[in-house]
Protein backbone atom coordinates (compact mmCIF):
# COMPACT_ATOMS: atom_id res chain seq x y z
CA UNK A 1 0.00 0.00 0.00
CA UNK A 2 0.77 3.34 -1.04
CA UNK A 3 1.06 5.21 2.75
CA UNK A 4 1.94 8.92 3.24
CA UNK A 5 3.05 10.57 6.76
CA UNK A 6 4.78 13.12 8.23
CA UNK A 7 7.60 12.02 10.51
CA UNK A 8 9.09 15.12 12.54
CA UNK A 9 8.33 17.75 10.35
CA UNK A 10 9.17 15.73 7.00
CA UNK A 11 6.65 14.05 5.06
CA UNK A 12 7.62 10.64 3.80
CA UNK A 13 5.98 8.78 1.06
CA UNK A 14 6.22 4.65 0.74
CA UNK A 15 5.18 1.11 -0.42
CA UNK A 16 4.36 -0.32 2.96
CA UNK A 17 3.21 -3.96 3.21
CA UNK A 18 0.15 -3.88 5.63
CA UNK A 19 1.42 -6.00 8.05
CA UNK A 20 4.42 -3.81 8.78
CA UNK A 21 4.40 -2.65 12.55
CA UNK A 22 4.76 1.30 12.52
CA UNK A 23 8.20 1.39 14.50
CA UNK A 24 9.38 -0.80 12.05
CA UNK A 25 8.67 1.25 9.07
CA UNK A 26 10.31 4.51 11.12
CA UNK A 27 13.46 2.21 11.56
CA UNK A 28 14.30 -0.14 8.58
CA UNK A 29 11.83 1.95 6.19
CA UNK A 30 12.59 5.80 7.21
CA UNK A 31 15.60 4.97 9.34
CA UNK A 32 14.76 7.36 11.93
CA UNK A 33 16.53 4.65 14.49
CA UNK A 34 16.02 6.78 17.49
CA UNK A 35 12.74 5.00 18.65
CA UNK A 36 14.27 1.41 20.20
CA UNK A 37 11.87 -1.71 20.23
CA UNK A 38 11.83 -3.04 23.67
CA UNK A 39 9.55 -5.93 23.76
CA UNK A 40 7.29 -7.86 22.11
CA UNK A 41 4.68 -7.47 24.35
CA UNK A 42 3.44 -3.74 24.62
CA UNK A 43 4.57 -3.40 28.05
CA UNK A 44 7.92 -1.58 27.78
CA UNK A 45 6.91 1.72 26.05
CA UNK A 46 10.42 2.45 24.42
CA UNK A 47 8.87 2.84 21.11
CA UNK A 48 6.63 5.40 22.28
CA UNK A 49 5.81 7.79 19.62
CA UNK A 50 3.51 10.79 19.31
CA UNK A 51 0.90 10.35 16.55
CA UNK A 52 -1.46 13.71 15.90
CA UNK A 53 -0.76 14.85 19.74
CA UNK A 54 -1.09 11.50 21.47
CA UNK A 55 1.33 9.05 22.68
CA UNK A 56 0.89 5.99 21.44
CA UNK A 57 3.10 2.18 21.68
CA UNK A 58 4.49 2.36 17.85
CA UNK A 59 4.81 -1.49 17.83
CA UNK A 60 1.23 -1.82 18.57
CA UNK A 61 -0.02 0.36 15.53
CA UNK A 62 0.54 -0.46 11.82
CA UNK A 63 2.16 1.52 9.97
CA UNK A 64 -0.60 1.84 7.07
CA UNK A 65 -3.02 2.82 10.38
CA UNK A 66 -0.91 6.04 10.47
CA UNK A 67 -1.53 6.73 6.77
CA UNK A 68 -2.02 10.66 6.94
CA UNK A 69 -1.19 11.52 10.28
CA UNK A 70 1.68 13.95 12.02
CA UNK A 71 4.25 11.37 13.87
CA UNK A 72 6.69 13.06 16.35
CA UNK A 73 9.55 10.66 17.51
CA UNK A 74 12.20 11.99 20.17
CA UNK A 75 14.72 13.03 17.28
CA UNK A 76 12.08 15.68 16.48
CA UNK A 77 12.06 16.53 19.74
CA UNK A 78 14.71 19.29 20.25
CA UNK A 79 14.13 22.90 17.99
CA UNK A 80 17.73 22.83 15.96
CA UNK A 81 20.49 22.34 18.50
CA UNK A 82 18.19 23.64 21.29
CA UNK A 83 17.17 20.45 23.41
CA UNK A 84 13.31 20.16 24.36
CA UNK A 85 13.11 20.85 28.12
CA UNK A 86 12.21 17.49 29.22
CA UNK A 87 15.42 16.31 27.16
CA UNK A 88 17.22 19.04 29.26
CA UNK A 89 15.81 17.52 32.52
CA UNK A 90 16.76 13.94 31.90
CA UNK A 91 20.04 15.20 31.21
CA UNK A 92 20.66 17.35 34.37
CA UNK A 93 18.93 15.02 36.87
CA UNK A 94 20.41 11.72 35.03
CA UNK A 95 17.16 10.22 34.48
CA UNK A 96 18.89 7.27 32.92
CA UNK A 97 21.10 4.45 33.43
CA UNK A 98 21.61 2.45 30.03
CA UNK A 99 19.62 4.96 28.17
CA UNK A 100 17.45 2.21 26.12
CA UNK A 101 13.85 3.22 27.73
CA UNK A 102 14.83 7.04 27.60
CA UNK A 103 13.45 7.88 24.14
CA UNK A 104 9.82 6.62 25.47
CA UNK A 105 10.27 7.42 28.42
CA UNK A 106 11.01 11.39 27.38
CA UNK A 107 8.09 11.21 24.62
CA UNK A 108 5.49 9.78 27.28
CA UNK A 109 6.88 12.40 29.79
CA UNK A 110 6.31 15.06 27.18
CA UNK A 111 2.53 13.79 26.59
CA UNK A 112 1.91 13.55 30.59
CA UNK A 113 3.18 16.82 30.87
CA UNK A 114 0.69 19.01 28.22
CA UNK A 115 -2.29 17.04 29.43
CA UNK A 116 -0.86 17.55 33.10
CA UNK A 117 1.89 20.67 33.86
CA UNK A 118 1.38 20.80 37.43
CA UNK A 119 1.45 17.03 38.02
CA UNK A 120 2.34 15.66 41.78
CA UNK A 121 4.98 12.95 42.13
CA UNK A 122 2.50 10.47 42.30
CA UNK A 123 0.78 11.30 38.87
CA UNK A 124 4.28 11.12 37.47
CA UNK A 125 4.75 7.93 38.68
CA UNK A 126 1.17 6.75 37.33
CA UNK A 127 1.06 8.58 33.70
CA UNK A 128 4.56 6.52 33.72
CA UNK A 129 3.41 3.46 34.19
CA UNK A 130 3.60 2.07 30.51
CA UNK A 131 7.01 2.75 30.27
CA UNK A 132 9.61 0.45 31.74
CA UNK A 133 13.22 1.17 32.99
CA UNK A 134 14.97 -1.96 33.28
CA UNK A 135 18.07 -0.54 35.35
CA UNK A 136 15.07 0.60 37.49
CA UNK A 137 16.07 4.44 37.18
CA UNK A 138 12.73 5.63 38.44
CA UNK A 139 13.83 7.79 40.94
CA UNK A 140 15.83 10.35 38.76
CA UNK A 141 13.42 9.83 35.80
CA UNK A 142 10.77 11.10 38.19
CA UNK A 143 12.66 13.90 39.04
CA UNK A 144 13.29 14.87 35.94
CA UNK A 145 9.82 15.00 34.74
CA UNK A 146 8.84 17.02 37.83
CA UNK A 147 12.31 19.59 37.50
CA UNK A 148 11.08 19.45 33.19
CA UNK A 149 7.40 20.80 34.24
CA UNK A 150 8.82 23.51 36.32
CA UNK A 151 10.77 24.67 33.92
CA UNK A 152 7.64 24.25 31.25
CA UNK A 153 5.77 26.34 33.69
CA UNK A 154 8.56 28.71 33.84
CA UNK A 155 9.42 28.24 37.03
CA UNK A 156 12.79 27.17 36.28
CA UNK A 157 14.30 23.88 37.07
CA UNK A 158 14.75 22.13 40.48
CA UNK A 159 17.96 22.44 41.73
CA UNK A 160 19.70 19.74 43.48
CA UNK A 161 20.37 18.05 40.57
CA UNK A 162 22.94 15.22 39.48
CA UNK A 163 25.46 18.18 38.13
CA UNK A 164 25.38 20.43 40.89
CA UNK A 165 28.21 21.42 41.45
CA UNK A 166 27.59 23.47 44.58
CA UNK A 167 26.04 20.19 46.52
CA UNK A 168 28.44 19.89 49.78
CA UNK A 169 29.77 15.65 49.07
CA UNK A 170 27.90 13.85 51.40
CA UNK A 171 30.63 12.49 54.28
CA UNK A 172 31.64 9.01 54.26
CA UNK A 173 30.31 7.17 57.66
CA UNK A 174 33.10 6.60 59.67
CA UNK A 175 35.04 9.50 58.07
CA UNK A 176 35.18 11.87 61.05
CA UNK A 177 37.32 10.98 63.89
CA UNK B 1 8.26 -9.75 16.13
CA UNK B 2 6.19 -9.49 12.15
CA UNK B 3 2.42 -10.92 11.84
CA UNK B 4 1.81 -12.78 9.14
CA UNK B 5 0.60 -11.37 5.70
CA UNK B 6 -2.85 -10.04 5.48
CA UNK B 7 -5.15 -7.82 3.14
CA UNK B 8 -6.01 -4.48 4.72
CA UNK B 9 -9.01 -2.36 4.19
CA UNK B 10 -10.03 0.91 5.77
CA UNK B 11 -13.34 1.56 4.79
CA UNK B 12 -15.01 5.32 6.06
CA UNK B 13 -18.69 3.86 6.65
CA UNK B 14 -19.87 1.20 8.94
CA UNK B 15 -22.14 -0.25 5.65
CA UNK B 16 -18.84 -0.16 3.89
CA UNK B 17 -17.57 -2.22 6.50
CA UNK B 18 -20.41 -4.45 7.26
CA UNK B 19 -20.16 -5.34 3.25
CA UNK B 20 -15.92 -5.39 3.46
CA UNK B 21 -16.48 -8.27 6.66
CA UNK B 22 -19.12 -10.24 4.39
CA UNK B 23 -16.90 -10.19 1.24
CA UNK B 24 -13.63 -10.76 3.15
CA UNK B 25 -14.58 -14.28 4.50
CA UNK B 26 -14.54 -16.15 7.67
CA UNK B 27 -10.93 -15.55 8.54
CA UNK B 28 -11.10 -11.77 8.16
CA UNK B 29 -10.86 -10.15 11.53
CA UNK B 30 -12.00 -6.71 12.49
CA UNK B 31 -9.50 -3.73 13.87
CA UNK B 32 -10.21 -1.59 16.47
CA UNK B 33 -7.92 0.39 18.24
CA UNK B 34 -5.73 -3.19 18.04
CA UNK B 35 -4.56 -2.80 21.87
CA UNK B 36 -5.35 -6.45 22.34
CA UNK B 37 -5.08 -8.24 18.84
CA UNK B 38 -2.07 -6.68 17.30
CA UNK B 39 -0.01 -7.89 19.80
CA UNK B 40 -1.43 -11.27 19.30
CA UNK B 41 -0.95 -10.50 15.63
CA UNK B 42 2.51 -10.03 16.14
CA UNK B 43 3.17 -13.11 18.27
CA UNK B 44 1.75 -15.20 15.58
CA UNK B 45 -1.02 -16.65 17.45
CA UNK B 46 -3.34 -15.35 14.81
CA UNK B 47 -3.91 -15.88 11.20
CA UNK B 48 -6.82 -13.14 9.94
CA UNK B 49 -6.69 -13.23 5.98
CA UNK B 50 -7.72 -9.91 5.96
CA UNK B 51 -8.05 -6.86 8.61
CA UNK B 52 -11.24 -4.65 8.28
CA UNK B 53 -9.79 -1.22 10.38
CA UNK B 54 -12.30 0.55 11.43
CA UNK B 55 -10.28 3.68 12.55
CA UNK B 56 -11.71 5.51 9.63
CA UNK B 57 -15.14 5.00 10.39
CA UNK B 58 -16.08 8.24 12.11
CA UNK B 59 -20.33 7.32 12.73
CA UNK B 60 -18.43 4.68 15.10
CA UNK B 61 -16.83 7.48 17.25
CA UNK B 62 -18.29 9.59 20.21
CA UNK B 63 -21.14 9.76 23.10
CA UNK B 64 -24.32 10.95 22.63
CA UNK B 65 -27.72 10.95 24.26
CA UNK B 66 -30.87 8.83 23.33
CA UNK B 67 -33.64 10.52 25.88
CA UNK B 68 -32.41 8.50 29.54
CA UNK B 69 -29.65 6.21 27.72
CA UNK B 70 -26.35 7.36 27.06
CA UNK B 71 -25.04 6.18 23.79
CA UNK B 72 -21.22 5.56 22.86
CA UNK B 73 -19.69 4.45 19.83
CA UNK B 74 -17.98 1.71 19.82
CA UNK B 75 -14.77 3.07 19.01
CA UNK B 76 -14.75 5.85 21.17
CA UNK B 77 -10.96 5.85 22.55
CA UNK B 78 -10.72 4.89 26.22
CA UNK B 79 -8.91 8.15 26.48
CA UNK B 80 -12.16 10.02 25.25
CA UNK B 81 -14.38 8.07 27.38
CA UNK B 82 -12.33 9.24 30.45
CA UNK B 83 -12.70 12.90 29.40
CA UNK B 84 -16.08 12.72 28.17
CA UNK B 85 -18.44 14.94 30.59
CA UNK B 86 -21.63 12.97 29.69
CA UNK B 87 -20.20 9.43 30.93
CA UNK B 88 -18.81 11.04 33.89
CA UNK B 89 -22.24 12.31 34.64
CA UNK B 90 -24.47 9.69 33.89
CA UNK B 91 -22.05 6.42 34.02
CA UNK B 92 -19.07 7.84 36.57
CA UNK B 93 -18.29 4.21 37.25
CA UNK B 94 -17.34 3.79 33.28
CA UNK B 95 -15.33 6.86 33.33
CA UNK B 96 -13.30 5.68 36.45
CA UNK B 97 -13.08 1.48 35.45
CA UNK B 98 -11.57 3.04 32.26
CA UNK B 99 -9.16 4.89 33.74
CA UNK B 100 -7.17 1.68 35.32
CA UNK B 101 -6.88 -0.01 31.38
CA UNK B 102 -3.37 -0.75 30.95
CA UNK B 103 -1.60 2.79 29.96
CA UNK B 104 -2.19 5.92 28.58
CA UNK B 105 -0.41 5.11 25.48
CA UNK B 106 -2.58 1.92 25.22
CA UNK B 107 -5.78 3.90 26.47
CA UNK B 108 -4.88 6.66 23.53
CA UNK B 109 -5.43 3.58 20.93
CA UNK B 110 -7.92 0.98 22.76
CA UNK B 111 -11.72 1.18 22.26
CA UNK B 112 -14.94 1.05 24.57
CA UNK B 113 -16.50 -1.52 21.93
CA UNK B 114 -13.27 -3.01 20.95
CA UNK B 115 -12.52 -4.28 24.65
CA UNK B 116 -15.84 -5.04 24.80
CA UNK B 117 -16.14 -7.05 22.10
CA UNK B 118 -12.61 -8.79 22.48
CA UNK B 119 -14.60 -10.36 25.46
CA UNK B 120 -11.26 -11.05 27.45
CA UNK B 121 -12.54 -12.08 31.16
CA UNK B 122 -9.31 -10.43 32.73
CA UNK B 123 -10.98 -6.70 30.91
CA UNK B 124 -12.07 -4.29 32.94
CA UNK B 125 -15.05 -2.84 31.37
CA UNK B 126 -17.12 -6.33 30.57
CA UNK B 127 -17.80 -6.46 34.24
CA UNK B 128 -19.27 -2.45 34.19
CA UNK B 129 -21.46 -2.99 31.13
CA UNK B 130 -22.91 -6.06 33.11
CA UNK B 131 -23.19 -3.88 36.01
CA UNK B 132 -24.61 -0.87 34.33
CA UNK B 133 -27.15 -3.01 32.37
CA UNK B 134 -25.66 -2.07 29.10
CA UNK B 135 -26.93 -2.77 25.49
CA UNK B 136 -24.72 -3.65 23.17
CA UNK B 137 -26.18 -2.44 19.35
CA UNK B 138 -24.77 -5.08 16.47
CA UNK B 139 -25.31 -4.11 12.70
CA UNK B 140 -24.59 -6.58 10.46
CA UNK B 141 -26.45 -7.90 6.49
CA UNK B 142 -29.54 -8.67 8.24
CA UNK B 143 -29.74 -5.08 9.87
CA UNK B 144 -29.13 -3.75 13.54
CA UNK B 145 -30.54 -5.11 16.66
CA UNK B 146 -29.28 -4.98 20.47
CA UNK B 147 -28.18 -7.60 22.87
CA UNK B 148 -28.44 -7.37 26.50
CA UNK B 149 -24.96 -7.20 27.88
CA UNK B 150 -26.07 -10.57 30.05
CA UNK B 151 -26.37 -12.16 26.65
CA UNK B 152 -23.33 -10.38 25.01
CA UNK B 153 -20.68 -12.39 26.88
CA UNK B 154 -20.65 -16.11 26.03
CA UNK B 155 -17.28 -17.17 26.92
CA UNK B 156 -13.62 -17.07 27.23
CA UNK B 157 -12.90 -14.71 24.41
CA UNK B 158 -15.90 -15.35 22.42
CA UNK B 159 -19.82 -13.49 22.50
CA UNK B 160 -22.64 -13.69 20.97
CA UNK B 161 -21.64 -10.92 18.01
CA UNK B 162 -22.68 -13.30 14.24
CA UNK B 163 -19.28 -13.52 12.15
CA UNK B 164 -21.10 -11.26 9.42
CA UNK B 165 -21.65 -8.85 12.47
CA UNK B 166 -20.31 -5.43 14.04
CA UNK B 167 -20.66 -3.80 17.32
CA UNK B 168 -21.83 -0.55 16.50
CA UNK B 169 -22.60 1.24 19.54
CA UNK B 170 -23.14 0.99 23.61
CA UNK B 171 -26.54 1.92 25.08
CA UNK B 172 -26.29 2.40 28.90
CA UNK B 173 -29.05 3.49 31.00
CA UNK B 174 -28.44 6.87 33.01
CA UNK B 175 -27.83 6.63 36.16
CA UNK B 176 -29.45 9.90 37.94
CA UNK B 177 -30.04 10.18 41.65
CA UNK B 178 -27.28 9.71 44.41
CA UNK B 179 -25.39 7.19 42.85
CA UNK B 180 -21.68 6.32 44.20
CA UNK B 181 -19.29 4.23 42.41
CA UNK B 182 -16.15 2.07 42.38
CA UNK B 183 -14.18 0.23 40.82
CA UNK B 184 -11.62 -1.57 43.09
CA UNK B 185 -8.68 -3.46 40.86
CA UNK B 186 -6.47 -5.87 42.19
CA UNK B 187 -3.20 -6.18 40.85
CA UNK B 188 0.47 -6.58 41.34
CA UNK B 189 1.90 -3.80 39.15
CA UNK B 190 1.11 -1.13 37.12
CA UNK B 191 -0.06 -2.20 33.77
CA UNK B 192 -1.46 -5.48 34.65
CA UNK B 193 -4.27 -7.15 34.38
CA UNK B 194 -7.00 -7.65 36.78
CA UNK B 195 -6.16 -10.58 39.37
CA UNK B 196 -9.79 -9.51 40.23
CA UNK B 197 -11.69 -6.44 40.11
CA UNK B 198 -14.97 -5.39 41.50
CA UNK B 199 -17.07 -2.68 39.71
CA UNK B 200 -19.73 -0.99 41.35
CA UNK B 201 -22.40 1.75 41.38
CA UNK B 202 -24.81 2.41 44.51
CA UNK B 203 -27.64 4.56 45.50
CA UNK B 204 -28.39 5.38 48.40
CA UNK B 205 -31.22 6.98 50.65
CA UNK B 206 -30.53 8.65 53.86
CA UNK B 207 -27.37 6.84 54.65
CA UNK B 208 -28.53 3.33 53.24
CA UNK B 209 -27.49 1.53 50.41
CA UNK B 210 -31.36 1.71 48.57
CA UNK B 211 -29.92 -0.31 45.11
CA UNK B 212 -27.01 -1.94 44.59
CA UNK B 213 -25.30 -3.23 41.13
CA UNK B 214 -21.92 -5.36 41.03
CA UNK B 215 -19.81 -6.53 38.08
CA UNK B 216 -16.85 -8.98 39.16
CA UNK B 217 -13.92 -9.12 36.52
CA UNK B 218 -11.78 -12.07 36.25
CA UNK B 219 -13.51 -14.60 38.24
CA UNK B 220 -14.90 -16.60 35.60
CA UNK B 221 -14.97 -16.81 31.36
CA UNK B 222 -17.38 -14.30 31.44
CA UNK B 223 -18.16 -11.02 33.54
CA UNK B 224 -20.04 -11.88 36.67
CA UNK B 225 -23.35 -10.18 38.10
CA UNK B 226 -23.65 -11.49 41.52
CA UNK B 227 -27.27 -10.69 42.37
CA UNK B 228 -27.44 -12.03 45.49
CA UNK B 229 -25.15 -9.69 46.87
CA UNK B 230 -26.84 -6.85 45.26
CA UNK B 231 -30.51 -7.57 46.96
CA UNK B 232 -28.77 -8.65 50.23
CA UNK B 233 -27.06 -5.10 50.11
CA UNK B 234 -30.81 -3.18 50.30
CA UNK B 235 -30.59 -1.82 53.34
CA UNK B 236 -27.94 -2.00 54.43
CA UNK B 237 -25.72 1.37 56.38
CA UNK B 238 -23.22 -0.03 58.63
CA UNK B 239 -19.72 -1.84 57.22
CA UNK B 240 -20.23 -5.07 58.81
CA UNK B 241 -23.85 -5.09 57.19
CA UNK B 242 -21.46 -4.64 53.66
CA UNK B 243 -19.39 -7.01 54.80
CA UNK B 244 -22.07 -9.80 55.59
CA UNK B 245 -23.45 -8.87 52.01
CA UNK B 246 -20.33 -9.00 50.50
CA UNK B 247 -19.19 -12.55 51.84
CA UNK B 248 -21.84 -14.44 48.78
CA UNK B 249 -19.98 -12.13 46.14
CA UNK B 250 -17.89 -15.61 45.04
CA UNK B 251 -20.89 -18.23 45.54
CA UNK B 252 -21.16 -19.99 42.46
CA UNK B 253 -18.31 -18.61 40.75
CA UNK B 254 -15.58 -20.73 38.70
CA UNK B 255 -12.28 -18.49 38.69
CA UNK B 256 -9.25 -19.35 36.85
CA UNK B 257 -6.08 -21.09 38.60
CA UNK B 258 -3.37 -19.68 36.99
CA UNK B 259 0.27 -17.53 37.35
CA UNK B 260 -1.83 -14.48 38.64
CA UNK B 261 -3.54 -16.29 41.30
CA UNK B 262 -5.18 -19.58 42.18
CA UNK B 263 -8.93 -19.92 41.91
CA UNK B 264 -9.93 -20.23 46.19
CA UNK B 265 -8.03 -17.06 46.18
CA UNK B 266 -9.99 -15.59 43.24
CA UNK B 267 -13.08 -15.70 45.72
CA UNK B 268 -11.26 -14.57 48.65
CA UNK B 269 -10.56 -11.27 47.10
CA UNK B 270 -13.75 -10.95 45.76
CA UNK B 271 -15.71 -11.01 48.97
CA UNK B 272 -13.07 -8.65 50.25
CA UNK B 273 -13.12 -6.17 47.41
CA UNK B 274 -16.62 -6.20 46.61
CA UNK B 275 -17.32 -5.27 50.69
CA UNK B 276 -14.49 -2.55 49.84
CA UNK B 277 -15.68 -1.13 46.46
CA UNK B 278 -19.27 -0.84 48.03
CA UNK B 279 -18.31 0.61 51.29
CA UNK B 280 -16.28 3.26 49.10
CA UNK B 281 -18.94 3.76 46.67
CA UNK B 282 -21.84 4.10 49.36
CA UNK B 283 -19.49 6.38 51.57
CA UNK B 284 -20.01 3.77 54.45
CA UNK B 285 -16.96 4.25 56.30
CA UNK B 286 -17.68 2.21 59.61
Amino acid sequence: MRVSMKVDGVTYEDEVEPRTLLTHHLRDGLGRVGTPIGCDTSNCGSCTVSIDGESVKSCSVLAVQAAGADITTIQGLAEGSEWHPVQKAFQQHHGLQCGYCTPGMIMASVDLLTRNPSPTEDEVRHGLEGNLCRCTGYQNIVKAVLSAASELRGEGPIAGSFRDADEPVPATSGASS
Amino acid sequence: MIPAQFDYVAPTTLAEAIAALGAAGEDAKILAGGQSLIPVLRLRLAFPTTLIDLSRVSELRGVGEDGDVLVIGAMTKHSDVIEDPLVRQYAALLSEATSTVADPAVRHRGTFGGALAHADPAGDLAAVALALDAELVAEGPGGRRTIAAKDFFVDYLETSLSPDEILAAVRIPKLTGDWGVRYEKFNRVAQAWAIVGVATAVRTEGGSIAEARIGLTNMGSTPVRPHSVEAALVGASTREQVVAAAASAADGTNPPSDLGAKADYRQHLARVLTARAVSQAAGITS
